[in-house]
């Protein structure tokens, strides 16, 4: 009788658990009794997603039909790859325009090639480099949200007379080094106090090869120590030659966390600091009293073909493969491509548009007094987009442990880029014959 | 009740344990065994490739290099921590006044989650202002570049893995306590002192203790992952800190190759499995255990 009852008890607790987790299920398909529920995972924290909770809730305003749920999660790749792997992924996930190359190539993704179509959406509407970045074989996996592109943010106050104004900023990489060693000093320990600028600090590092018109992919293969590629790391490693390999490292590890007051660059340790618009936010909320302004990098001697260089970057949305709403939110996706809502949100971030199209508003309004100089990067020729391939996270790895070891002294640059290569091509060809070949 | 219906009536309450093992742990691992013999990316079907993945380990040098840091932190880290370990526990089993909240004070640190213990010891190690080059520095020492100095940067988290033995001290001072009153004083007898004591009763009598928790410290630092993953990104610099673990997740999580990832899963249990194979061995002849 005991076990009888016991098993009983047992029923309705397996009964209780499946109540809640078909609740779950449920509650994703409906939100009361008429509007199907689009769950939206985003990467984003504190200001960055309290700017996306407006776009949502002006898209959940707009319409009756559809409420959009967003969820600021982290690691979001991969728990959008594990959800999708499990078959209960989100409808749509924010992530960066690097991955979807290798989403793709894994199946991960819904081709929204068709949906774009039919909504209307073209490559017209956006600036070309940032559109490249969201097709992949012919097909749009992704649309973007915030774009980002790379400058040089200069510190007015650490600046001598000749080169406080963009216009007397180097324009050449000759004049920049003399730059360097005109402004970087030691304190009366001996020790470096102020360095007029690091290639390894800021973001920007991995578009160094393009700056010298190099890169690490070439006609399709893999090609990181090319004599560009070499010329490239040979200037980057100069920095830790010319102050010392030690001395460098000492003064790199003094280095505080990028949003924070201790941002080398608003502590006034880094005179000179590549980053994105979105760092005019950094500087406002950590150093305001900082008076910065903005210049493109400049380029190799003898190669003004190779000015305008700059890195971009792009925030996505894209729907995974069994995402269970796909329609509804492509709709979401799509309002968030309307050119106010876009530019709204690119405000609220402090980025640039991935829009063709930018109003005067934007360009006059926008909170990074440099916004200008970024839109115009971001639509160059010489706007780099990161590496299409489905090794693009091994290609960072590999060349960041090279640079590593020019620095330590543990190899040349021509060593440690001859190595990296070497195991690359290895682990593409790997990556073909598992992946790509199926 | 019959002891038939009994037995089932036990198995129904032991359920719970036995469905979580079967789901969480008998699964994944017979599933891990197989995707190790296939190229899986997660996403799609696993493909059989037998031993390929096994054979590449063989020839990939990260995978070398992470091993060999992670055996150097094991080799470093287990007996400093073990020593450690002992010492304060030796100091907390005296009869002080207020031991009770000393035994807090030096418990508490274990308790502080290792994301957050990472942030603050970067702040502790920074190379230009962190405490303890402070410190260094007014006695007149090198003051390492402790975070970005491959030389040094293993070495850190070699000595933060002292903060982190806390449970193993709560487990020797258990010992401690274990240890029959009369052997110190047939010690004391003979004329034995503090070192005395503490060589040829309290070592011998904690000696099943110590080999426990020597074991598991094997076990744990072969694992190691969420400081280094915090503090050195990549296994910053030039891969110094690049633990098995933390090539392992980029394998399975960063490059979508669970096949490749669990086949280091399973060398990792060989090579734990051995090594702790290899303690009991050697330290059968030092191990006393009572009756």
């Amino acid at each position: 009788m005991e076990g009888i009852r016991l098993l009983g008890w047992l029923a309705v607790a397996a009964a209780g658990v499946w109540a809640l987790v078909g609740s779950e299920r449920a509650a994703s398909r409906q939100a009361g009794s008429e509007r199907v529920v689009v769950t939206y995972w985003e990467k984003w924290t504190g200001d960055e997603k309290r700017s996306m909770q407006r776009v949502v809730d002006a898209f959940n305003a707009s319409q009756d039909r559809i409420e959009v749920r967003m969820l600021s999660i982290s690691g979001i790749a991969e728990k959008t790859l594990l959800a999708t792997s499990g078959g209960n992924p989100p409808d749509v996930a924010g992530l960066w325009a690097d991955q979807v190359v290798q989403f793709a190539d894994a199946g991960a993704l819904e081709d929204l090639t068709d949906l774009a179509r039919e909504f209307g959406i073209s490559e017209s509407d956006y600036i070309g480099n940032y559109w490249r970045m969201v097709v992949y074989q012919g097909r749009l996996y992704a649309l973007p949200t915030t774009p980002g592109c790379n400058a040089l943010y200069v510190n007015r106050a650490l600046m001598p007379p000749e080169y406080d104004s963009p216009e007397e900023f180097p324009k050449t990489l000759s004049e920049f080094d003399r730059f360097v060693d005109r402004v970087s000093r030691k304190g009366p320990d001996g020790r470096l106090k102020t360095v007029a600028f690091l290639p390894r600090d800021g973001w920007g590092l991995w578009g160094m090869p393009y700056l010298f018109g190099g890169g690490f992919v070439k006609d399709g293969r893999i090609d990181v120590n090319g004599p560009d590629d070499v010329e490239a790391w040979t200037w980057v490693h100069s920095f830790a030659e010319r102050f010392g390999a030690r001395e460098t490292q000492a003064f790199r590890s003094g280095f505080g966390n990028y949003s924070s007051p201790q941002n080398p660059f608003l502590s006034g340790k880094l005179a000179a600091y590549s980053d994105g618009p979105w760092f005019g936010n950094f500087i406002r909320l950590y150093n305001p009293k900082v008076d910065w302004f903005a210049v493109p990098m400049p380029h190799p001697d003898g190669r003004p073909d190779l000015a305008g260089y700059t890195w971009l970057n792009l925030n996505t949305l894209m729907i995974p493969r069994g995402a269970k709403h796909k329609r509804e939110a492509f709709e979401f996706i799509a309002f968030v491509q309307r050119q106010p809502v876009m530019e709204r949100l690119c405000m609220d971030q402090w980025c640039n548009t991935p829009l063709a199209r930018v109003s005067r508003e934007f360009l006059e309004r926008h909170p990074n007094k440099a916004i200008a100089l970024f839109d115009r990067l971001a639509r160059g020729e010489r706007a780099v987009r990161p590496v299409q391939m489905g090794i693009a996270g091994q290609i960072g790895s590999e060349v960041g442990n090279a640079v590593d070891r020019m620095d330590l002294g543990e190899a040349t640059p021509r060593q440690a880029l001859d190595e990296a290569q070497k195991r690359l091509e290895e682990l593409w060809e790997r990556y073909r014959r598992q992946v790509l070949a199926r | 009740m019959s002891p038939r219906r009994e037995q089932w009536v036990g198995l129904l309450f032991a359920m719970p344990w036995i469905l979580g093992f079967l789901v969480f742990l008998a699964y994944p691992l017979i599933s891990s065994f197989y995707y190790s013999f296939t190229s899986f990316s997660v996403l799609r079907r696993p493909i059989w490739i037998g031993l390929e993945n096994y054979r590449e380990m063989l020839g990939d040098e990260v995978f070398h290099l992470s091993l060999k840091n992670t055996l150097a932190f094991t080799a470093g880290s287990v007996p400093l921590a073990t020593v450690a370990a002992i010492l304060v526990a030796l100091l907390l089993n005296t009869r002080v006044r207020g031991m009770a909240l000393y035994r807090t004070v030096f418990y508490i640190p274990s308790l502080v989650p290792m994301v957050a213990l990472g942030v603050l010891w970067l702040w502790v190690f920074n190379g230009q202002y962190g405490l303890l080059n402070e410190v260094l520095r007014r006695l007149g020492l090198p003051d390492p570049a402790w975070l970005s100095d491959p030389a040094w940067a293993k070495w850190t988290l070699v000595i933060i893995s002292i903060w982190g033995t806390g449970n193993a001290m709560i487990i020797y001072l258990a010992g401690l306590q274990d240890v029959p009153q009369s052997l110190y004083e047939a010690a004391e007898m003979d004329g034995a002192r503090w070192w005395g004591k503490t060589r040829h009763v309290t070592l011998p009598m904690i000696s099943p203790v110590i080999l426990f928790n020597v074991v598991m410290g094997i076990i744990g630092t072969l694992q190691t992952f969420a400081l280094p993953y915090v503090m050195f990104p990549g296994g910053q610099p030039a891969r110094s800190t690049y633990f098995f673990s933390m090539y392992l997740y980029d394998n399975a999580f960063l490059y979508q190759r669970m096949g490749y990832a669990s086949a280091m899963g399973w060398v990792m249990f060989l090579i734990t499995l051995a090594l702790t194979l290899l303690a009991l061995r050697v330290s059968a002849k030092h191990v006393h255990y009572e009756g």
